[in-house]
């Protein structure tokens, strides 16, 4: 499941894309999807600081056969512009995923990332929604990240990242529970890998199945994934 | 035959890691088919006095013939070139020296002497630029990272010094590679424990420029999963001439 951020900085910021450049990387993303349909699905990325045409975009993405809402950092999580797009994902019945900061501790250029209480007050206003914390492996104070969504059912934990941490995924079990953990990679799909392989020895089969694709499977739309 | 040249035995201060003890350690090998670890006391990387968890590791490896002894060498303390004629007569494949969490000038002159000590002994020093994210480190875990002239700095301070860098990524590698003559460069290895794997082409791209015989095999284990260095190498399209370079001839070369 992929997302596109905008032109990636070609005429827009990464974490600022403008509505034109959304619709260009949505719909180089819908492109991809019909090309390779049995491998890849979309998220739709949208800024909300443009709420009508977030709103908007979002149910294009949706009709055309996206199957998630991707918002990375546009604007602070817990900011009430994300409600109404919340309030979409609740409708159409598709989780959102978030870009996290394990724990920031300051502003940085570029983007106005959110961490992991951010998002835990977005999940508690939207308890229909399932949340996806993105990349628990992407840098940073991955502890206080699983501290902060421990106790919210809603909030699922992302495995992506380049970080390979020993300790990690063995805190994301104990933390979050299987159930709530999804695998993913991010840009580095060598972690992703690597992951993977020592989730083998960590979980049994039967939990190794709900990490790889049946927790996936369970929050994402029901026509998300082929049967088998 | 694998060999990781970047694993440790022990505790870490700084947050919970399971796995630290030798026989965990040996499980973890068995998953990754490591077949030889050098190990350093981790602990002791944090004491006043490194060396002082040396005589654990030698106790501990005597035990396990597939784990050899990397000692640590704190040249800002009395009596370290015992430490270094100690690590010679046990056969360790090198000694390591972090200056940055010994809280040592990593180009001051305490460096330059056990540069020197190691070039005279043929023992080659290893060094980390980090044990972990800086954006994820306890906020008392204040060492700074080891900076790239540091590692120009000591290669060139004797002719003779052979160096092993761990934890280092791209852009450290490159600087320093490409910073140095083509005969400096010869005597330092990298470890590919922090160079990202495809599809990001780091890797890829270090192995052509730098080239494959400046890298060996290294993990980082416990504070990292090994599975991910195996991962990377199994991802690129590499010869078994070139991955047996990586994996064990250029760590025993």
């Amino acid at each position: 499941m992929a997302s596109i951020l905008g032109s990636w900085g070609l005429t827009s910021p990464i974490y600022f894309p403008s509505p034109a450049d959304i619709e260009y990387g949505n719909d180089c993303l819908l492109g991809l999807q019909r090309t390779h349909p049995g491998r890849i699905r979309g998220y739709c990325v949208v800024n909300p600081n443009f709420r009508a045409h977030a709103e908007s975009e979002v149910q294009r993405c949706l009709d055309a056969g996206m199957i998630g809402i991707k918002l990375a950092a546009s604007r602070r999580a817990s900011d009430p512009l994300l409600d109404p797009i919340c309030r979409i994902a609740a409708t159409r019945g598709v989780p959102v995923l978030h870009h996290i900061w394990q724990h920031r501790q300051r502003e940085y250029a570029g983007q106005e990332a959110s961490d992991a209480t951010e998002l835990g007050q977005l999940a508690a206003r939207h308890p229909k929604v399932n949340f996806l914390l993105a990349h628990i492996g992407g840098g940073g104070d991955w502890i206080y990240s699983l501290a902060a969504v421990r106790h919210l059912p809603n909030v699922f934990v992302d495995l992506s990242g380049s970080g390979v941490d020993g300790g990690m995924l063995d805190s994301c079990v104990e933390a979050v529970g299987v159930a709530r953990l999804l695998w993913g990679c991010d840009l580095t799909i060598d972690t992703g890998w690597a992951k993977l392989r020592y989730l083998e020895h960590l979980l049994s089969a039967a939990d190794l199945e709900l990490v790889r694709w049946r927790n996936a499977a369970r929050i994402f739309p029901p026509a998300a994934f082929s049967p088998d | 035959m694998r060999i990781d040249v970047n694993s440790f035995l022990g505790s870490y201060p700084w947050r919970r890691v399971p796995g630290t003890s030798p026989d965990a350690l040996l499980r973890a090998m068995d998953r990754t088919a490591v077949d030889q670890a050098w190990v350093t006391h981790l602990p002791g990387i944090f004491w006043r006095d490194p060396a002082a968890g040396n005589p654990w590791l030698y106790e501990t490896v005597q035990r396990h013939e597939r784990l050899r002894p990397v000692p640590a060498v704190h040249p800002g303390l009395a009596g370290w070139e015992r430490v270094l004629a100690e690590a010679r007569d046990a056969g360790a494949p090198a000694v390591r020296c972090d200056p940055t969490y010994y809280g040592l000038d990593p180009v001051g002159p305490q460096m330059h002497a056990v540069v020197q000590a190691c070039s005279s002994e043929g023992v080659p020093l290893m060094l980390s630029v980090r044990l972990e994210d800086a954006r994820q480190r306890h906020p008392n875990d204040r060492a700074p990272e080891l900076p790239p002239w540091a590692v120009r700095a000591l290669v060139r301070s004797d002719p003779g010094v052979r160096l092993i860098i761990t934890h280092a990524d791209r852009p450290f590698i490159e600087e320093v590679h490409f910073g140095s003559t083509p005969e400096e460069a010869s005597r330092i290895v990298w470890d590919i424990c922090w160079i990202w794997g495809p599809p990001e082409d780091h890797l890829e791209t270090l192995l052509r420029t730098v080239g494959v015989q400046r890298f060996v095999f290294g993990t980082g284990q416990p504070l990292r999963l090994p599975e991910n260095s195996v991962a990377k190498l199994d991802l690129l399209d590499l010869t078994p001439e070139q991955r047996g370079a990586i994996e064990s001839e250029n760590a025993l070369g």
